[in-house]
């Protein structure tokens, strides 16, 4: 129980939440709501480990489960985008789907075997330093620092660029956009392949470094979800993500960990007694995803924040209000 | 610009137009897109099922004959159908005020602990009779059930909590519960399962009867069955025929209408999600007092409360077609439990999903293909 190596491992599990909940945070900014994270993760988890094995390649196991996650994340797009339907019940199709398809498709992949995974590695200076080099710089994926990049980059982008300025603009009033000759429909079909991608790249990040294999859906076993309260206790800001991203990981962690010792805070460990007392510790990140919830809306009732304006809504030319 | 469109027009001939629809399609025509919806899903499903590397016609004639081959797999079938029949109610009545109750799964299992309880920690004794064991059994799956509705709807409520996740969470929930229970309190000897209930706590199957009806020899089919179709009939009456189903269809299709009317929003999402928990636990207790006859993870938490959400958008919501439609789907999941691989009655379901909500489009719009130069 070293507070240490839980943050570090935190820190590593939850760059899982953190691409896929950037990824929602960017497909929502532009009015789509979309649930299939789950499955687009499971997809994505899928595709990465499938394409490693057949080429010994990770990095292209990483890419190939951007494109796929992004591309199935277009029949949310053409469902809810040009056909105009409903976006929770087609997110909760694609989640089904995802994780159908994930599953014929990766059959026989749990019995695989090993394969090359991300390299794992320390920055030189940074790892120095202390209580936070080895926390956020000693022998992380190369993922994890790519999310360190990412984060600040997202939100510079969202808040600070023009091409920010019209994804924010399009989910708060798409017919302003559409009357400056930009097409709505673009937009939004783009930021949810970048929020497919997203997923896919989580998932990659399970099925390549975090937790390597395919474990059928047991690989995501509900991140995707999370990730999906999480958008709303970072009330759709991606920097609020990463910190909620990294708390959750650092969760899982302690969990796993707590169950370990025999003695802990100087008593017998009931948990190591008693093991089936760990399902409590089991219910734990998904009772929290509740409470993050509690905290996220109490706090943009209070603030009047909330989503964006036209979150959920079609857009149809020339219908009033939207 | 006028120019250039007529242009293209020219060269392609015939030109797609989509115009939003303005009479009310005849009723036979929702019902031929989906059926057209379900046969485009099914050939879709057929190409990913060769892709991975099986046989699509084998795999759907599969289906067919295990699941209604004869009077037994029929009767198995029904066994199946009977889960999703309750958990579809559930999801029915809550999608219909917009409430995404995706937490039937969990108020299912909840509903099955409830039931189980009763036998387990022992409330009744084995003396009492069926009847009133069996009902009591049903009132405390019902119980835990509306609990188990009750959290997300207050925190919707109340709170403006995201239902969708709320009840999700509280699936896996449920499931580190149950598992608590057998893993450690009840379990028999180690296993992770509880000891088999008594007789008395058994829904009467069909079988028993084979000795005044020899025709009923071996058939499963249960009295959930009974309950379900019973619960269906009540649910239509509820939701077409009380003021309470008027109100909740009310602030379903606008919610702004309905609050103007007076209609009282906040207690209604509450009430609709104890008794759609209620509905899940319900089906919760059939399978466990009818089918597993003890508690145990795996076969309760077997998804039944997500295909109930597919059975209660492909049923449009409509309690009686949802009994029809769970009959087809119980069949799918039985006969897909022996086909490989094993991921494929999911990814119909999915399929089958997402082709139905894209077909809506056709309910709403009306897509002509008009010749190109007999326009304006």
């Amino acid at each position: 129980m070293d507070p240490i190596i839980i943050l570090q491992a935190g820190v590593a599990t939850g760059t899982v939440l953190l691409f896929a909940t950037i990824g929602e945070i960017l497909a929502e900014r532009s009015g789509v709501l979309n649930l299939g994270v789950e499955g687009m993760m499971l997809i994505g988890a899928m595709t990465a480990f499938s394409t490693t094995i057949a080429t010994g390649n990770p990095w292209l196991g990483v890419l190939a489960a951007m494109f796929a996650a992004g591309l199935i994340s277009q029949i949310h797009a053409f469902i809810t985008i040009t056909l105009q339907a409903d976006q929770v019940v087609s997110g909760l199709a694609l989640t089904f789907l995802g994780t159908g398809i994930s599953l014929v498709l990766g059959e026989g992949l749990s019995k695989a075997g090993t394969v090359s995974l991300l390299p794992n590695f320390s920055i030189p200076v940074l790892s120095q330093i202390p209580i936070l080099g080895p926390i956020l710089f000693t022998k992380q994926s190369v993922l994890v620092y790519i999310g360190y990049l990412f984060t600040p980059l997202t939100w510079y982008f969202i808040n600070h660029t023009r091409p920010g300025l019209n994804l924010r603009s399009v989910g708060e009033y798409p017919s302003a956009v559409d009357s400056l000759g930009i097409s709505v429909f673009g937009l939004r079909y783009f930021y949810v392949f970048v929020g497919g991608m997203l997923a896919g790249l989580a998932g990659a990040t399970i099925s390549l470094a975090v937790a390597p294999g395919w474990f059928s859906e047991l690989t995501t076993a509900g991140q995707g979800w999370i990730a999906v309260g999480l958008v709303i206790f970072a009330q759709w800001d991606p920097v609020r993500a990463m910190f909620g991203s990294y708390a959750f990981g650092a969760l899982r962690r302690l969990i796993l960990d707590v169950q370990g010792p025999t003695i802990i805070f100087g008593l017998n460990n009931p948990f190591y007694y008693n093991p089936y007392w760990g399902f409590f510790l089991q219910m734990l990140p998904y009772a929290f995803t509740v409470i993050v919830l509690v905290i996220g809306s109490r706090e943009a009732m209070r603030k009047r924040l909330g989503a964006p304006a036209a979150l959920g809504n079609p857009y149809i030319r020339g219908e009033r209000g939207k | 610009m006028a120019e250039s469109t007529s242009l293209q027009k020219k060269r392609s001939g015939y030109k797609i137009r989509v115009e939003p629809r303005l009479d009310v399609p005849p009723a036979w025509y929702p019902l031929l897109v989906s059926l057209g919806a379900i046969v485009f899903a099914l050939f879709l499903g057929g190409i990913l099922i060769s892709f991975a590397g099986g046989d699509p016609i084998r795999s759907y004639q599969h289906i067919a004959k295990a699941s209604f081959g004869d009077i037994g797999v029929l009767s198995d079938t029904i066994v199946k159908a009977t889960p999703i029949l309750l958990v579809a109610l559930a999801c029915s009545v809550a999608f219909r005020m917009k409430l995404w109750n995706i937490g039937a799964e969990g108020q299912f299992i909840m509903g099955a602990f409830g039931a189980s309880a009763i036998v387990l920690a022992p409330v009744l004794s084995e003396e009492t009779p069926r009847w009133l064991y069996l009902t009591v059994m049903a009132l405390a799956g019902m119980g835990m059930g509306a609990i188990w509705g009750f959290i997300p709807g207050y925190l919707k409520a109340k709170l403006n909590v995201n239902e969708i996740i709320s009840t999700l969470m509280l699936n896996y929930i449920a499931v580190a519960w149950v598992n608590f229970w057998i893993f450690g309190v009840w379990s028999e000897g180690g296993f992770q399962m509880s000891p088999k209930f008594p007789n008395v706590a058994w829904l009467p199957r069909l079988a028993e009867y084979a000795k005044e009806i020899p025709i009923f020899r071996g058939l499963t089919t249960h009295a959930g069955l009974l309950i379900g179709i019973v619960a269906a009939i009540i649910l239509w009456l509820i939701v077409y025929r009380s003021r309470w189903g008027y109100e909740i269809r009310l602030i379903g299709d606008n919610a702004q209408a309905a609050k103007y009317a007076g209609i009282n929003i906040t207690s209604n999402i509450i009430y609709v999600m104890m008794l759609s928990g209620a509905l899940a636990g319900l089906g919760g207790m059939s399978e466990v007092s009818g089918v597993v006859h003890r508690l145990q993870t795996a076969p309760i938490a077997a998804g039944y409360g997500f295909t109930g959400i597919i059975v209660a958008w492909l049923a449009k919501l409509n309690p009686l077609v949802i009994v029809v439609v769970s009959v087809l789907f119980g069949a799918l999941i039985l006969a897909g439990r022996e086909i490989q691989p094993s991921g494929v009655p999911k990814m119909i379901q999915g399929i089958i999903l997402v082709s139905l909500i894209a077909s809506d489009f056709l309910l709403r719009y009306r897509v002509r293909i008009v010749r190109a130069d007999a326009e304006e």
